[in-house]
């Protein structure tokens, strides 16, 4: 395709990043005064790419994709789906943020920026369909993500996470890039197609290391159980806004990754990779929902909840199918909603000098001082733990269907047994919310950004939600079949 | 090209897994010292280099060399990042050994 194409194709992200980067030399002249300016120009940005892929959505001659820049980098309906969500999710963790840093006084316009770096790495790493450019959009995010996570300067545990993620993190991209040289070294091509074509014919075992490495090395920036570790510190610790962020959008990025890369050049060699995906699926719902018990830090308990969460959405991996891919894409967005709203809810809670408040003991007698916040934290508990009204439970039905679709029915009885494990730590935070004495100590105190953004998430999650799923069904397939459309 | 002076691609193949598994276990392994956990990251990352610059070579195709090029880069920024997080984390502690590592329970 033409360069101007390519140019128009590409055009949310290279806007994101033109404008990422006159922001860095705004701030890097203006200093920490340009705060406000910069926040609500990144949001503007963000804003206008998200508008601009719909449309690029909406448009059926893109649908089943071009690839533009000789095949670096493809714009199909599953990419828009993925950075659609991507950029909404940046924007919901980017407004609700300036207030966490009143207290010290730690915001700085560096802040939306690394949010826009990050937000483009995610954007390119969901549109490539060569291994350099996911490599390339892979460590843009990582990057931008490891400074995030040690913002808060003054809190030791900030700098902490930041330092446990970069290690972990830079070990995750280690081994994808081993397996990415294994690859290229056995099937002799970098890009989807050409790795699909030499896979289709026949495959070493040079190249089964390579697709194990590369896996592994995905499983890790999904957080998927073995390679979940680094989660519970690293939620803990980082600024709860950061934290937020950490949740949904990186999530939905390296999830989509993973399935582009698992169906798209690895589509052929199914039978390799399922059986590690189903191990990954089972041994995530279960960690997670295991792990969470006992825990008296609600980010922390919501860490493994993610984990937990991984595991339903890779059950629809495990199932290889297109109906399958769709219901990943539904899970994603409606984990997104359900991710972003507890999390602000929990940035919410600050006790009398303004702290925030992550005991779960301390939530005692949120139903009495602020009820609406306790409400909305509630429906999204219990849309978490999958309870039939709420929109969450659509999400694990769209998955388990699939995979009893794909004939994997003593999986999928595992999965749903495994769930009800993890509706017991989530009921104990309503529980604790309450029916608990109240420990005085929680006050919910807030802007109305952040109340914008739980009320959004909360509709969404609440039962009014079951009218988007014809929308959303119908979207996730259009997105799914776009991943299937090459073979 | 099937060998260099009587080295083929199984040697090179050998070299930088060796060199991968010891990036690997000098982070699992390392109890003293972040710094060398960023040099463990390093090795790794020259480990996969050596591979893609073999295979380029082997399989007579420019690409993995100029995606050695871009894990150069990268690793350059990479440390770079690494290393200021170390500063930011060092002067909250005072210390950078691996066993202090340890506000937060894992």
């Amino acid at each position: 395709m033409s360069i101007l194409n390519s140019l128009y194709l590409s055009a949310p992200e290279i806007g994101l990043v033109v404008t990422g980067l006159i922001l860095l030399l705004v701030t890097a002249f203006g200093g920490v005064k340009t705060s406000r300016g910069v926040t609500i120009a990144a949001v503007a940005a963000l804003f206008g790419a998200a508008i601009f892929t719909l449309d690029l959505f909406t448009n059926p001659s893109f649908a089943l994709g071009g690839d533009i820049w000789s095949g670096l980098y493809r714009m199909d309906a599953f990419g828009s789906f993925s950075k659609i969500l991507i950029y909404l999710a940046t924007i919901g963790c980017l407004i609700v943020t300036p207030k966490f840093f009143d207290a010290t006084n730690e915001y700085r316009p560096e802040y939306p920026v690394l949010m826009i770096f990050g937000a483009v790495g995610m954007g390119i790493m969901v549109s490539a369909v060569d291994l350099i450019t996911l490599y390339m959009g892979l460590e843009l995010m990582s990057l931008a993500s490891y400074v995030l996570a040690s913002f808060a300067r003054s809190d030791e545990r900030s700098a902490e996470a930041g330092l446990k993620y970069f290690v972990l993190g830079a070990l995750a991209s280690g081994i994808l890039l081993y397996g990415m040289s294994l690859v290229y070294g056995f099937t002799g091509s970098t890009s989807y197609l050409g790795i699909r074509a030499a896979l289709d014919g026949g495959m070493s075992t040079g190249a089964v290391f390579g697709i194990v490495f590369v896996l592994a090395g995905l499983a890790f920036k999904v957080a998927a159980v073995p390679f979940h570790m680094w989660t519970p510190d690293v939620y803990e610790g980082a600024p709860t806004p950061v934290t937020t962020f950490f949740a949904t959008a990186p999530k939905v990025a390296a999830l989509a990754v993973l399935m582009r890369m698992a169906l798209d050049p690895f589509g052929g060699v199914s039978d390799v990779w399922q059986q590690v995906v189903i191990f990954a699926a089972l041994a995530s719902i279960i960690v997670g929902a295991l792990g969470a018990i006992g825990q008296d830090n609600v980010k922390r308990l919501l860490a493994y909840s993610s984990i937990n969460n991984v595991g339903f959405i890779l059950v629809g991996l495990a199932a290889a199918t297109e109906t399958g891919a769709a219901a990943m894409l539904v899970y994603l967005a409606i984990y997104v909603a359900m991710s972003l709203g507890s999390f602000v809810a929990v940035l919410m809670m600050q006790d009398k000098n303004g702290r925030q408040v992550e005991n779960i003991a301390d939530m005692a007698g949120l139903s009495s001082s602020n009820p609406m916040l306790a409400l909305c934290l509630a429906i999204m508990m219990l849309s978490l733990a999958g309870i039939p009204p709420l929109f969450g439970f659509w999400g694990k039905f769209v998955v388990f269907q699939a995979a009893v679709q794909a004939d994997m029915l003593l999986f999928a009885a595992l999965g749903i047994a495994a769930s009800v494990i993890g509706a017991f730590y989530y009921l104990k935070i309503v529980k604790v919310m309450y029916f608990d004495d109240p420990a005085g100590v929680v006050e919910g105190r807030s802007d109305t950004s952040r109340w914008i953004v739980l009320a959004i998430t909360t509709l969404i999650v609440s039962p009014l939600g079951y009218l988007l799923t014809p929308l959303l069904g119908d979207v996730a397939a259009r997105a799914a079949s776009a991943l299937f459309f090459v073979v | 090209m099937t060998n260099i002076g009587g080295i083929g691609i199984e040697h090179f193949i050998v070299v930088s897994a060796i060199l991968f598994v010891l990036g690997v276990l000098g982070i699992f392994l390392n109890r003293k010292n972040v710094i060398v956990i960023l040099m463990a990251i390093e090795l790794i990352l020259l480990s996969v280099n050596i591979n893609l610059v073999a295979f380029s070579a082997f399989l007579g195709d420019l690409t993995g060399q100029i995606f050695a090029m871009f894990v150069l880069t990268v690793a350059a920024g990479e440390a770079a990042i690494g290393l200021a997080i170390l500063v930011i984390y060092f002067r909250g502690r005072g210390t950078i050994a691996v066993d202090d590592v340890n506000r937060m329970k894992g």
